[in-house]
């Protein structure tokens, strides 16, 4: 057993195309994704709308049946049919929703709120449920004042306060976050970050963080994952790969980040077009049709034909691409390592 | 370079049964020359989208508007109806920031775009059709022809930003309101949006009022910025003065509060509190009760727009202690 607490393991999950008739014609939101995070780690899993990283998050919550592969917590499988063992589950695993306002009943006051977890998986009652919801509130940053007020009283922070204190009532070892801070404003966003800094370190959390912001995961995140079309295209430590990217996709989502400076807006966008459709998958690299490097390098076939395997290039860092070696940041830190880019013609 | 839009002193109240609710504005002073991109940033209801929405006096009916617009010289806040119509879509144009809910959803993007070169321009529907198509490549949209026949669903995010840019820029403005056009897109997305913005700008020649809450995005896009705090424009300067050396404690704590530009993990500085009532009427300076520099002088007297430097002005008592 490894100290692991959350692995994915060819994690895919389909859905049916709604009038697609007898065909029975479906798209993979999600296809292939291998993840692991120790105990007490934070992985960072950004993409594109569209990229699958929701849909990772709902599968790992229990929310939606995988279609292939398997979700392992804490060594037990999630897919398991022990209904008490799925309590647990449900009690162990928690989410942060990115609509604060949306996450909660407009019609409950603050204490209720976070006093439902609570009954709901029987953890407290009476006075003692009424003294876990205060040290809840204090958790948070929230104080008594807060506790019989509606959500339309709260501001948006305080609301995702209360979201936070709703997640940890039930004592759970893995929060997933949603975009937890892509509703609010910067000031708050950075209160926002500070507090779940503060309770990581504080309750020993897990996270797996989902967000399309490059500098939220970067402020959060020991090991990251770069999403495209449904796998993961990139991954390693946070530092190394933010610091080195070496998959092409990485790189212009890197450098679409913004603050950039004014003059960068005169050269050419550092990737054209849109992401395709999960319904329309392009052959070969699921990239390659919005691929820079595919055209530095002159449009290598290897690209249009060949799906291209994860390997190493790096410590505990793995890109898909035919030419991860080919990738330098300018000015960028020194590339890892890389393995040779696999024979295109044997395939995989 | 030309004084194309200058706002002076504008206040906007709101009021119910004959009382102020809200005062959403307390006196905004800011101007846009001809061909300059000025940035307005600033957290939800500081009033930067109103800024916006008053110069076109898109106001709600239970909005009062005061001071002085002046847009080519002509006084926006006395104009009738009939003659705000002439400038609205012709000479201001504006851009929303989800453009998923900007455009009628059951007539096609190019019916829409065309009737607005048919009210201002004069043109019949043909001529305007072509147009249209002529805009629609410009703003970067592959196949003009087919994409002018679809429905707004019909088309992503993007898409519909882009013909959203080309509605706005059909007649040819000279000034163009982009309230968060980016906001609602992805990065990569964004990155293209705001290069076609910046291409059409140098092109035509237009100035640009682009309102955000992301610094960083401002900084990238605008040659000025005007930092608003709770309805007051409290720095307001050149782009590298500005974000180089914040003059207003408000705008530093903006900047720091931005998780790229700290260590990974460690706390961002953050300011306590919340922002003032839109009814809260305390003398002395808005951000006060937050800010981490503040004296007693502050409560009481309410700091003034002054120059701090060249390019630059702080509504601060303690700006030299920045």
């Amino acid at each position: 057993m490894s100290s692991n607490l959350l692995e994915l393991t060819g994690v895919a999950k389909a859905f049916p195309v709604p009038g697609s008739g007898r065909k029975r014609a479906s798209i993979r939101a999600v296809d292939g994704v291998d993840l692991t995070i120790p105990q007490g780690r934070v992985f960072g899993l950004v993409g594109e709308s569209g990229s699958g990283k929701t849909t990772v998050a709902r599968c790992v919550l229990g929310l939606t049946p995988l279609s292939e592969g398997s979700i392992v917590f804490d060594g037990i499988d999630l897919a398991t049919t022990d209904s008490g063992v799925r309590r647990r589950l449900r009690r162990e695993i928690q989410i942060v929703f990115q609509q604060p306002m949306a996450a909660l009943n407009p019609r409950m006051t603050v204490d209720n709120l976070i006093a439902e977890p609570l009954t709901t998986h029987h953890l407290a009652r009476g006075a003692a449920l009424r003294e876990r919801v205060g040290a809840l509130l204090e958790d948070v940053g929230l104080s008594a004042t807060h506790l019989h007020r509606y959500p339309h009283e709260l501001s948006g922070g305080q609301a995702q306060r209360v979201v936070v204190a709703r997640a940890l009532a039930s004592g759970p070892r893995l929060v997933v976050l949603d975009e937890p801070t892509s509703a609010l404003d910067i000031v708050v966003q950075a209160q926002i970050l500070n507090l779940l800094v503060e309770l990581r370190d504080e309750h020993g959390l897990t996270y797996l963080l989902i967000s399309h912001d490059l500098s939220v995961v970067r402020h959060l995140s020991d090991r990251i994952g770069v999403m495209y079309l449904g796998r993961i295209v990139e991954e390693g430590p946070a530092e190394q790969l933010l610091d080195s990217p070496r998959h092409p996709y990485t790189r212009a989502l890197l450098a679409s980040t913004r603050g950039r400076g004014s003059t960068t807006l005169d050269e050419p966008p550092p990737i054209s077009g849109e992401m395709p459709s999960t319904w329309d998958l392009p052959s070969g690299c699921r990239f390659h049709t919005r691929c820079a490097l595919r055209e530095e390098l002159g449009r290598p076939t290897a690209c249009e034909t060949t799906d291209p395997a994860s390997v190493t290039v790096g410590t505990r860092h793995f890109a898909a691409c035919h030419f991860a070696d080919h990738v330098r940041v300018a000015g960028g830190g020194q590339p890892g390592p890389a393995t040779p880019a696999p024979d295109p013609s044997k395939g995989d | 370079m030309s004084r194309l839009l200058e706002i002076e002193d504008l206040t906007v109240d709101f009021s119910r049964d004959g009382r102020v609710t809200s005062r959403a504005l307390r006196g905004v002073s800011l101007t846009v020359d001809a061909g300059e991109a000025v940035g307005v940033v600033g957290e939800t209801g500081c009033g930067k989208t109103l800024t916006g929405l008053s110069v076109l006096r898109m106001l709600p009916d239970n909005a009062t508007a005061s001071g002085r617009i002046c847009f080519e010289g002509q006084e926006m806040l006395e104009l009738s109806t009939r003659e705000l119509r002439s400038i609205r879509g012709r000479r201001i144009s504006m851009v929303f920031q989800s453009p998923g809910t900007s455009f009628n959803p059951v007539f096609t993007v190019g019916y829409q775009i065309g009737l607005v070169a048919e009210r201002h321009l004069g043109v019949g529907r043909k001529e305007g059709q072509a147009l249209v198509a002529e805009t629609l490549h410009a703003v970067g949209l592959p196949n003009p022809e087919s994409v002018m026949r679809f429905y707004p669903h019909e088309l992503s995010g993007g898409m519909l930003q882009r013909a959203m840019i080309a509605m706005a820029i059909i007649c040819r403005p000279s000034l163009l309101i982009a309230d968060e056009p980016t906001t609602a897109l992805d990065v990569t997305i964004a990155q293209q949006i705001l290069r076609l913005l910046r291409r059409l700008q140098r092109e035509q020649g237009f100035g640009v009022f682009f309102i955000s809450h992301d610094l960083d995005l401002v900084g990238d896009f605008c040659d000025r910025i005007a930092v608003l705090y709770a309805g007051r424009v409290v720095e307001m300067g050149a782009t590298a003065q500005l974000l180089g050396r914040p003059r207003h404690p408000y705008t530093r704590a903006l900047l720091e509060a931005l998780p790229g530009r700290a260590q990974p993990g460690a706390p961002l500085p953050t300011v306590p509190g919340a922002v003032p009532t839109a009814l809260d009427d305390a003398p002395g300076c808005p951000f006060a009760p937050r800010c981490p520099l503040v004296v007693e002088r502050c409560f009481e007297e309410r700091p003034v727009l002054a120059s701090v430097g060249p390019d630059q002005a702080a509504a601060c008592h303690r700006w030299d202690a920045l």
